[in-house]
């Protein structure tokens, strides 16, 4: 008589534990998303810091970091973004004899989405995971607590550099790769689909704005601040040793590739609707 | 003076840390001894605020640490030189710029007295030759003198040692322990010691004090530990083969 009941009230409980465990991910994903931003907030105040000479020498390796480091991917993935934009929007703009209109196609869309969106996603799957993984490894090795001690404050050692650095190169690395894919897509345009080169850059340049080369340049740097954000509190909250590190490196990349595509839609909604 | 009033603290639903107190008075070697996990980092790390008590209170002196924040909190801290057990170094500086980095980071030193202080006490822990190495390339000896050199850089009133021997060969280990000894009979600095390793205990300190599940079960001079009535005490003590006096006054011997 009692087997059946359990049966019934395991059916019952089973939303009631799920909604709690729901709200458990909420409560902890709130309580995380506060002490990052409190962590960004006391970084971003340290950035008059950023005179005195260790903090400009380790803001310089964290630019050389992000920057030259991650050079050779950004090329290749910026030129075969343009060169897939180009033939995609090609082939289809042939079929109504539009095809010298994929310069418009490929510029627009790499300075509006693709090429913050694209460096993004490079940065915080080589860069981001790379300073959590460095942060994480440094907290279970009790280097923090070390600084901590030391009355260092981690916030401006260890997070305003890197924040700095992801802030002020990613902007510059989006026009690096908005160039090469237009130069990509240019390549494409001559090769396979019959247009010159030179009319590709007039259609190219003729309808692009200015507008959609600052607003790609935003969020750039907003993606910048996203990913030394994430990537920083994640490393800097590792606990349990080794896995955790590999925890750390995990949800930064996973975080970061959602904040990325839900704050780059916003950014769209807001400058263009 | 480092006064423990009460502290109570729990982590992950047990209590590590049961109504604890107890005085660590200045210029003392206070040694906390104890099972694994029986709480002896968790005490050290409540006195430098890397935790916070649940109840009770944590002062150093008149200062109230265990409520201190901000730049109150990196004031009290800055009495403070702390040697942690995996010496905690920062692994993309050299020993130099490890041990050269509160000065840089705090002080209005020229670069000049930065070497020269730096030097000097690389020198004491017999480090001065591998101030260009990485942490990387130094025996876990190696890196704990230099943490420790680290900790003394800035002539802290306190220094706090976690396990300080651990993993060490015994040759080193005794140089350590001397260290430790020097810096209290010579510059009157108060230090607590965190160990499993009773020898060492014995050696140095001037007052023991045993945690077990989360109390304090004695809390003595050495030569009132080691004959010590207390059950935990006794099977501590034997399983690091101590009886009594007889192997501890030899320890001391050979170590003074």
């Amino acid at each position: 008589m009692i087997a059946p009941f359990k049966e019934i009230y395991r059916y019952i409980d089973l939303p009631i534990k799920s909604s709690r465990r729901l709200g458990r991910i909420i409560v902890l994903a709130c309580h995380d998303m506060g002490n990052a931003l409190i962590m960004l907030a006391s970084a971003t105040l340290y950035i008059r810091t950023l005179w005195k000479p260790r903090a400009r020498y380790e803001t310089a390796m964290q630019l050389y970091v992000t920057g030259i480091k991650s050079l050779g991917v950004i090329t290749v993935v910026a030129f075969f973004t343009g060169m897939i934009l180009a033939l995609q929007t090609g082939l289809e703009l042939r079929r109504f004899g539009q095809e010298v209109n994929i310069g418009t196609a490929v510029t627009v869309v790499m300075i509006r989405e693709m090429g913050p969106f694209m460096t993004g996603l490079i940065i915080a799957a080589s860069v981001g995971s790379a300073i959590a993984a460095q942060l994480g490894t440094m907290a279970v090795s009790e280097e923090i607590s070390a600084l901590e001690v030391m009355s260092i404050n981690p916030n401006r050692f260890l997070v305003m550099p890197r924040l700095v650095a992801l802030a002020v190169m990613m902007p510059i690395l989006t026009v690096y790769t908005n160039i090469l894919g237009i130069l990509g897509g240019g390549i494409v345009g001559s090769t396979q689909l019959g247009v010159s080169f030179q009319a590709y850059l007039d259609n190219a340049t003729r309808y692009a704005e200015n507008k959609d080369l600052y607003v790609g340049l935003f969020k750039a740097f907003i993606f910048g601040i996203i990913i030394s954000t994430v990537a920083c509190y994640q490393g800097l909250s590792t606990i349990e040793g080794a896995v955790g590190v590999g925890r750390a490196t995990r949800q930064t990349v996973i975080i970061s590739f959602l904040m990325i595509l839900i704050i780059g839609y916003m950014i769209t909604r807001l400058f263009y609707i | 003076m480092i006064i423990f009033d009460k502290v109570t603290k729990r982590l992950g639903g047990k209590t590590v840390l049961n109504e604890v107190s107890f005085e660590v008075p200045r210029g003392e070697t206070f040694v906390i001894v104890g099972l694994s996990g029986a709480g002896k980092s968790v005490t050290l790390k409540h006195m430098v605020q890397l935790m916070r008590p649940d109840s009770g209170a944590v002062r150093i002196g008149e200062d109230v640490i265990s409520a201190a924040r901000g730049a109150e909190l990196e004031r009290m801290r800055r009495r403070f030189g702390v040697l942690f057990q995996g010496a905690a170094l920062l692994q993309w500086l050299s020993v130099f710029e490890n041990v050269a980095l509160p000065l840089r980071e705090l002080t209005k030193m020229t670069p000049e007295e930065i070497e020269k202080t730096v030097r000097e006490k690389l020198r004491l822990l017999n480090m001065e030759d591998s101030m260009e190495t990485f942490p990387s390339d130094l025996s876990g000896g190696m890196q704990k003198r230099v943490g420790l050199a680290r900790a003394i850089v800035m002539n802290p009133e306190i220094i706090l040692y976690d396990e300080p021997t651990s993993g060490l060969d015994p040759v080193t280990s005794r140089l350590i322990d001397k260290l430790i000894e020097n810096l209290r009979k010579e510059l009157g600095i108060t230090s607590v010691v965190v160990t499993h390793d009773l020898h060492s205990a014995l050696a140095i300190g001037t007052r023991i004090m045993m945690i077990d599940g989360g109390k304090i079960v004695e809390n003595a001079t050495p030569e009132e530990f080691i004959e010590s009535t207390n059950e935990t005490v006794q099977r501590f003590l034997e399983a690091q083969y101590i009886t009594r006096r007889g192997a501890w006054e030899k320890g001391m011997e050979q170590h003074v």
